[in-house]
């Protein structure tokens, strides 16, 4: 029988990695997405990990996810259900199970499943799969912690540190199930732990055994798998989340123009990330300044701005209530300022470690008066180097403060990422003052084409000037109170904004002939055309188009619109978008998809409602 | 010498009502910005929101008013971004302690080299007329017409509480005084803050009157200098002498207290406990009032930290830019 073991070739698989918050599945779930990207499968993974701070061990509020989608070729989503769910303990079985399919592999630790364990997890009976309705089996029932002691018996290890190795047991046995190289699980962990070489061998030695575990026992799965690379693109890759790519885009930004990169931030989930990995590189010469709130992580950047660094300010939602008034400042100042909000569950404190969309109208009305900001939405995890960047770029050359948009989804999911040169990103060319100008400079003299003005940084001679809160004379910059000129600079602060060129908008699927546009914004980007895809192969005509830009918008933007018999926008908020492009295209009357659940949408209901509308 | 006179830090021409303590300080901020001699282009004046938060306009260099409460942290950020930059940091009592108190105190304790004006005239002026948090208990105002229930702050203790390195007192209308302490606040390398004695004609008109003469100093303030005597009175015959917890006010050749009794200020004693004593003396307390620069200790600032950080990084990192940063990742490549 063990021998007659099937080797199954598949398109795509999810595995969603489930334990206690302590169990390292994080880790696990990344050493797995990045060995099956090192192959050259397309990967997006999608930790999701409770908001309580360290719940009790074993109890149903203290499960930690970590979802990896791999494919033969690109994946677009972390995936809607897993086809192999890692349960390390009974809580874990019980919350993680309805992200399963029906006919997913379970991997569970029987070890855990003690009397205390099912007391802990809920359980009415000691059959907990029988109250579950689990197929005993689809299950590989694993007496997990006992095989990781006996490893690491003889290792020295105290029985915690031991016990730390958990993780470790059970990717060997995903590794076993999917056919991966444990010389590239090997190489990952000698270089995580580098400096303690010790650790590193020990954990090499658990993987190996959950590995031979699968092997020598594997009479209770029916198959193994195999994840062939189909649509390769030769390059370089790594693996990044949507923080980094947003800390790494803002320092190849301040590179290209030649600044120095200033982050003024205070401590935010789901954005600190990005204060993490920027306060890494002195080295490139980023400053990073951990603020002592909101408010002053905006305040202290155009600061910088104004002393002329590239400034950037990271937060969430809250964040920027608190910071939406010096945000003012920085619209009449008209100095460059990139505002992260890495979007979250809210209103309020919200369910915090969620993700939603539902910021779009604070990013675009959320302050007092005339305030026009350019909106950009990063589309996935990669996209976040590339919105960032372009957000850095319009701010340094139009002289604007720029909110982009991530979310809790992207900014904590990673995908593969083809390296960039710093050849092939677009100049960044600040709009400075030029030499005529000095001796007679004015701060809000501008050019007459982009209403752009000019920025002169202190310490160059013949510029001293003001800037301020109050209104100001578009001629001379002293304080103006006059009527007229109060309503030109409104109208002139909004035509620069309106004025920045943004890519067109691109239509995905069938363009021409499309009986339904699917429309969305941002990090839905990947259900939505997974969506599009699956209706296609069902034999619907449909198109996709999503907005990256969302102020000033993309100038076909109407045309498109209006173009297809039906329109659905979809979003993780209320109707927000749907509000926004209302109000730009004239006779615009959209079928919505709404959800604000916290959670990514699921491809197969997108389908069921979009295939509602194709039918009506 | 500097090659700057104070005609080249004016500007404009300032709006606050005749006779204003404002007129007087930027009288002396102009006098001091030429006698420290950085070039205007090299200095910045950041302001937050209120009367004294207008004084950016009548100065001939880079400056920022902004909103209210904030100064010190935009000030903070121009600074780290720029060192070199000379920042003069200017707010009011509600500006500087009440609103914007936060930033205020984060800025001391980082230690940013700002010069910190602090003008403290007790009320709210530019919204006409409400108790500030430098107002007294029972102060009445429009918005505490029976007289306020709290006590105020005073702006030395908070400095104190939040570890500041530097507090100098001057009263708006003493030109040379306030001169001398700006010129100190420029010279200490650090949060210095500068508090501001100054009337407000309008809404609280003598609020500092006992000293606000220079016949009133003679009687009602000490002019505190390092390493000097701590003696006062026209003639100093007054001396501060330590007893017990606390200060006492002594009359020289009277009750057995002779000069050598009388204590010597050390403004750079790290220990700021009698420093804290002076900087709390008030004539309603029996005490003069202290003038002058009351502390003034070196310590790291946080800007220049900040940068000795980014080079001693550097050195030991083997990556400096972008494309380098890059390559310190797990990379694989697709053939």
């Amino acid at each position: 029988m063990a021998e007659e073991l099937e080797i199954k070739e598949l398109d795509q698989v999810v595995v969603r990695f489930s334990g206690d918050s302590g169990d390292g599945m994080q880790l696990a779930g990344n050493i797995f997405s990045t060995v099956s990207a090192t192959v050259g499968n397309g990967i997006s993974t999608f930790p999701d990990y409770p908001a309580d701070i360290r719940a009790p061990q074993g109890s149903l509020t203290g499960v930690s996810g970590f979802q990896v989608h791999i494919g033969a070729g690109k994946v677009y989503t972390p995936g809607d259900q897993c086809d192999v769910l890692v349960a390390m303990n009974a809580a874990a079985l019980k919350t993680q199970l309805k992200y399963a399919k029906p006919q997913a592999t379970i991997i569970i630790d029987t070890d855990s499943f003690g009397p205390k364990d099912l007391e802990k997890a809920q359980f009415a009976t000691p059959d907990y799969l029988g109250e579950l309705h689990v197929d005993p089996d689809r299950v590989i029932q694993c007496p997990l912690t006992t095989m990781v002691k006996a490893c690491l018996a003889e290792s020295g290890m105290d029985n915690k540190a031991i016990l730390k190795c958990r993780n470790m047991f059970a990717l060997g046995l995903v590794c076993w199930l999917f056919n991966r190289d444990l010389n590239l699980v090997a190489n990952f962990l000698r270089e995580k732990f580098a400096k303690k070489p010790a650790i590193a061998e020990n954990n090499i030695k658990v993987v190996q055994a959950g590995y031979d575990y699968g092997h020598n026992t594997h009479s209770s799965v029916p198959a193994t798998y195999r994840i062939e690379s189909k649509t390769k693109v030769p390059g370089r890759y790594m693996d990044i989340t949507g923080n980094k790519a947003t800390a790494y885009g803002l320092i190849a930004a301040a590179e290209k123009a030649g600044l120095h990169l200033f982050l003024g931030s205070y401590p935010i989930t789901p954005a600190t990330d990005i204060l993490h990995e920027l306060s890494k590189h002195k080295s490139c010469g980023v400053i990073t300044v951990q603020c002592e709130d909101e408010i002053s992580g905006c305040a202290s950047a155009i600061g910088a701005s104004f002393a002329g660094a590239l400034a950037a300010t990271s937060t969430s939602g809250p964040g920027v209530c608190l910071k939406s008034e010096a945000m003012n400042l920085a619209v009449i100042d008209e100095l460059p300022l990139v505002i992260v909000d890495v979007q979250r569950g809210c209103p309020s404190t919200g369910p915090p470690t969620k993700s939603e969309q539902t910021d779009l109208l604070q990013a675009l009305f959320g302050r007092n008066g005339e305030s026009p900001m350019p909106v950009i939405a990063a589309l996935s995890p990669t996209d976040c180097f590339d919105a960032a960047y372009e957000a850095a770029k319009i701010a340094l050359e139009h002289l604007t403060p720029v909110i982009l948009l991530t979310d809790a989804f992207i900014a904590n999911g990673s995908a593969a990422w083809k390296l960039p040169t710093m050849e092939g990103l677009k100049a960044i060319k600040p709009h400075y003052v030029t030499p005529e100008m000095k001796g007679h400079y004015t701060p809000y003299f501008r050019d007459e084409e982009t209403k752009v003005r000019y920025w002169a940084i202190p310490g160059q001679e013949g510029y001293t000037h003001i800037l301020g809160g109050l209104e100001k004379d578009g001629k001379t910059g002293a304080i103006s109170t006059d009527p007229e000129n109060h309503d030109h600079m409104c109208r002139l602060r909004a035509e620069k904004v309106a004025k920045i060129p943004v890519p067109d908008l691109q239509v995905l699927g069938d363009k021409d002939d499309a009986d339904l546009l699917i429309v969305g914004f941002g990090s839905t980007y990947g259900h939505l055309v997974s969506a599009m895809q699956e209706l296609q192969a069902k034999g619907y005509k449909v198109a996709q188009a999503q907005f990256k830009y969302v102020n000033p918008l993309p100038k076909n933007t109407a045309e498109v619109l209006s173009k297809y018999k039906k329109v659905v926008i979809a979003e993780q908020n209320l109707g927000q978008l749907a509000t926004w492009l209302r109000a730009n295209v004239d006779g615009l009357v959209p079928y919505q998809f709404n959800q604000v659940k916290g959670q990514p949408f699921v491809v197969a209901e997108l389908v069921k409602a979009f295939e509602d509308i194709l039918k009506k | 010498m500097s090659e700057y006179t104070f005609q080249d830090y004016k500007k404009g021409q300032p709006r606050w009502c005749p006779g204003c303590g404002d007129h007087f300080f930027l009288a002396s901020l102009h006098k001091a910005m030429a006698e420290v001699g950085v070039a205007p282009h090299n200095m910045a004046v950041i302001s937050g929101i209120g009367c004294s938060s207008r004084l950016p306009y009548y100065v001939n260099t880079y400056a920022m008013q902004t909103i209210h409460g904030r100064a010190a942290a935009i000030a903070t950020g121009a600074k780290v971004a720029n060192p070199d930059l000379c920042i003069w940091q200017v707010s009011g009592d509600g500006d500087g302690l009440a609103i914007g108190g936060n930033h205020f105190i984060h800025a001391m304790r980082r230690n940013i080299d700002l010069n910190m004006i602090l003008l403290n005239n007790r009320i709210y002026g530019l919204t006409k007329g409400q108790y500030s948090p430098t107002s007294p208990r029972g102060f009445v105002s429009k918005s505490s017409p029976y007289g306020t229930v709290e006590d105020p702050f005073r702006p030395a203790e908070l400095c104190f509480g939040a570890r500041g390195h530097f507090f100098a007192r001057s009263v708006a209308t003493d030109a040379a005084e306030t001169q001398d302490i700006l010129k100190a606040a420029y010279q200490h390398k650090g949060a210095a803050v500068c508090e501001i004695l100054q009337n407000c004609v309008i809404f609280n008109d003598g609020c500092h009157e006992s000293v606000y003469t220079k016949e009133g100093r003679k009687k009602n303030a000490i002019y505190v200098r390092h390493g000097e005597k701590l003696v006062f009175g026209e003639n100093n015959e007054f001396g501060l002498v330590q007893e017990g917890f606390g200060l006492k006010v002594v009359k020289i050749g009277e009750n057995g207290y002779t000069l050598d009794d009388v204590l010597v200020h050390d403004a750079h004693c790290e220990d700021n406990t009698l420093q804290l004593k002076l900087a709390m003396m008030s004539n309603e307390n029996g005490f003069p009032i202290a003038l002058g620069v009351i502390r003034d200790v070196d310590a790291p600032t946080y800007d220049e930290s900040v940068h000795v950080q980014l080079d001693e990084v550097s050195k030991q990192k083997k990556y400096h830019n972008f494309a380098e940063l890059l390559e310190t990742n797990d990379i694989w490549e697709v053939k």
